[in-house]
């Protein structure tokens, strides 16, 4: 539970000694891709369920309750009425990107999710560009939200895909700059190198206030990425039908709701990563008898509850906050966002070349 | 060694294959849409080559911008029912014969020039990167940086004043 390295190199050993070095090799990538595709649909799942009865909770409801002891098996149900459903398209879309669209989302979810650090050796690909390579792939989503939006042939569905094209496209610069104000405290893009830095202090602690409002800059800003309330002009029920998804049904409507929840956990997970230490337990510089006690719960648990604690964050929002329209949007990004993160890591430059951080 | 060479060959065959298709495709959002694998096919190239910070350059940039720029703007003024011209054979032929001329031409002139494989490259630091963009002496890119810089800034201001033209002209006269 506090190390899997050992783990993950004994599985690695004993497929060499069963198999041909090549043949060992794909397997391991097998399995490993088997094992973020399972994480993946189980997120969806327990998202799904999570968002549901915290909206109940918000609003003094149940929330589902039928299927299974306090309905937890209701998304379950969900998801094999999504599998057996038939799939309905347009006549008159674009037929080969109207497939291709969803795909585009998914895999740039999976994408990000293979670079991020779950626990101690439980780390899939330790890529040198760690940060920059997440940010990379979510720029890669939106086209798969415009060519989806485009290709369904309906305008309210065209409606979506512009205005997620224009939300997406100026929150990018908000996601990165405030990323950019912690890999100045870090030094590298590497993930290993980030969470390892904060062995003695979470970097939200280390950075004084620019990492506090870098923090609230970015969770404000993932939270228009992911397109949820009260960011969801995509979608918008009450004005687009369903926004650029109108015309999906089925595996493919699946498909844009499971990389939508994937995305919110990709978001509070790298919040997770540059602010609160990933899987770093809670670590006070000096206070040796406090952090012996604090390695006791395992790092995949720390991971998890700050991960949990984000999304709960981010769930909240969307019962308390009410829908933007576009131009409130913008403003708040170009207007408000933009100049105070660039002053922000200005702060923080100075803060760390004056060597003020902790 | 071998599975770099497969790798190789599997994403040059697929970047000639999108290429062809993005420009004798009738659909222009389609020639977009392959146009962007095939911006993503060389963000492949250079993680090959073990140059990782230049392919995530590469896909942030022209893939998450640039193509996504394109799509946008085909968005807003091409209606789905719409279709570009055929282009007849005996273009096809010519303008191939050309391109293929090119091509050896190229090849050839490439040849010449004995390149060395490169070992063992370092990895790039993100403040070597950033020390280099700022340095003026050897190896230094503030120059081109700032350069870059200006012309953005004009290019920015230049569309601006483009899209709201009228609208300047009328405050002038009152």
């Amino acid at each position: 539970m506090y190390d899997f390295t050992g783990l993950i190199q004994g599985i690695n050993k004993w497929l060499h000694s069963i198999l041909p070095a090549v043949a060992a090799d794909v397997v391991g990538w097998i399995l490993i891709a088997a094992a973020f595709l399972g994480l993946f649909a189980i997120l969806g799942l327990v998202l799904v369920l999570a968002e549901r009865k915290i909206a109940a909770f918000f609003q003094l409801r149940l929330g589902p309750n039928r299927i299974g002891p306090w309905g937890i098996f209701q998304t379950v149900a969900d998801a094999i009425k999504l599998l057996l459903k038939e799939p309905v398209g347009t006549n008159r879309a674009d037929s080969f990107l109207y497939n291709l669209a969803p795909y585009f989302v998914i895999i740039a979810a999976l994408m990000s999710m293979s670079v991020l650090p779950f626990a101690k050796g439980l780390h899939a690909y330790d890529i040198d560009i760690g940060v920059f390579f997440v940010i990379a792939m979510s720029s890669l989503g939106v086209m798969g939200i415009l060519l989806g939006g485009w290709a369904s042939n309906n305008k309210y569905a065209l409606l979506g895909a512009m205005r997620s094209g224009a939300q997406m496209i100026s929150y990018e610069l908000s996601v990165g700059l405030s990323i950019l104000t912690i890999v100045l405290l870090s030094g590298s893009l590497r993930m290993s190198d980030i969470v390892a830095s904060q062995s003695d202090y979470w970097f939200i602690f280390k950075g004084h206030i620019p990492a506090w409002i870098a923090f609230m800059i970015f969770i404000i800003a993932g939270t228009a990425e992911t397109n949820r309330t009260p960011f969801d002009l995509t979608e918008a029920e009450s004005e687009l039908g369903a926004g650029f998804h109108t015309e999906y049904s089925g595996l493919k409507f699946a498909f844009f709701f499971l990389s939508e929840f994937v995305n919110m956990f990709i978001i509070a997970a790298m919040g997770a990563i540059l602010f609160f230490g990933g899987w770093m337990p809670l670590h006070i510089g000096g206070w040796d008898g406090f952090n012996h006690v604090m390695d006791f719960i395992p790092p995949i648990f720390w991971f998890f509850g700050k991960v949990s604690f984000l999304i709960f964050l981010i769930m909240w929002f969307r019962w308390t906050f009410p829908r933007l329209r576009i131009d409130q949007l913008l403003t708040l990004e170009w207007k408000y966002l933009l100049p105070m993160n660039l002053a922000n890591i200005l702060l923080m430059a100075f803060i760390v070349l004056m060597g003020w951080h902790l | 060694m071998m599975g770099a060479k497969i790798i190789f060959y599997i994403l040059a065959g697929l970047m000639i294959l999108f290429s062809i298709l993005s420009v004798t495709t009738t659909r222009v959002i389609r020639a977009a849409v392959y146009l962007l694998f095939v911006m993503i096919l060389l963000a492949g190239f250079y993680f090959l080559v073990g140059y990782n910070f230049l392919a995530g350059v590469q896909l942030t940039v022209y893939s998450g911008g640039i193509a996504v720029l394109i799509v946008i703007a085909i968005l807003l003024v091409h209606n789905i029912e719409h279709r570009l011209e055929q282009i007849p054979t005996f273009e096809y032929l010519w303008k191939g014969g050309t391109l293929l001329a090119g091509a050896i031409l190229f090849l050839t002139t490439m040849r010449q020039f004995p390149f060395e494989r490169i070992v063992g490259t370092e990895q790039v630091s993100v403040s070597d990167i950033g020390v280099k963009l700022l340095t003026l002496g050897e190896g230094g890119f503030v120059l081109p940086f700032e350069v870059v810089s200006v012309l953005l800034l004009a290019v920015m201001i230049a569309a601006i004043i483009i899209s709201k033209g009228e609208k300047f002209k009328t405050e002038d006269n009152d």
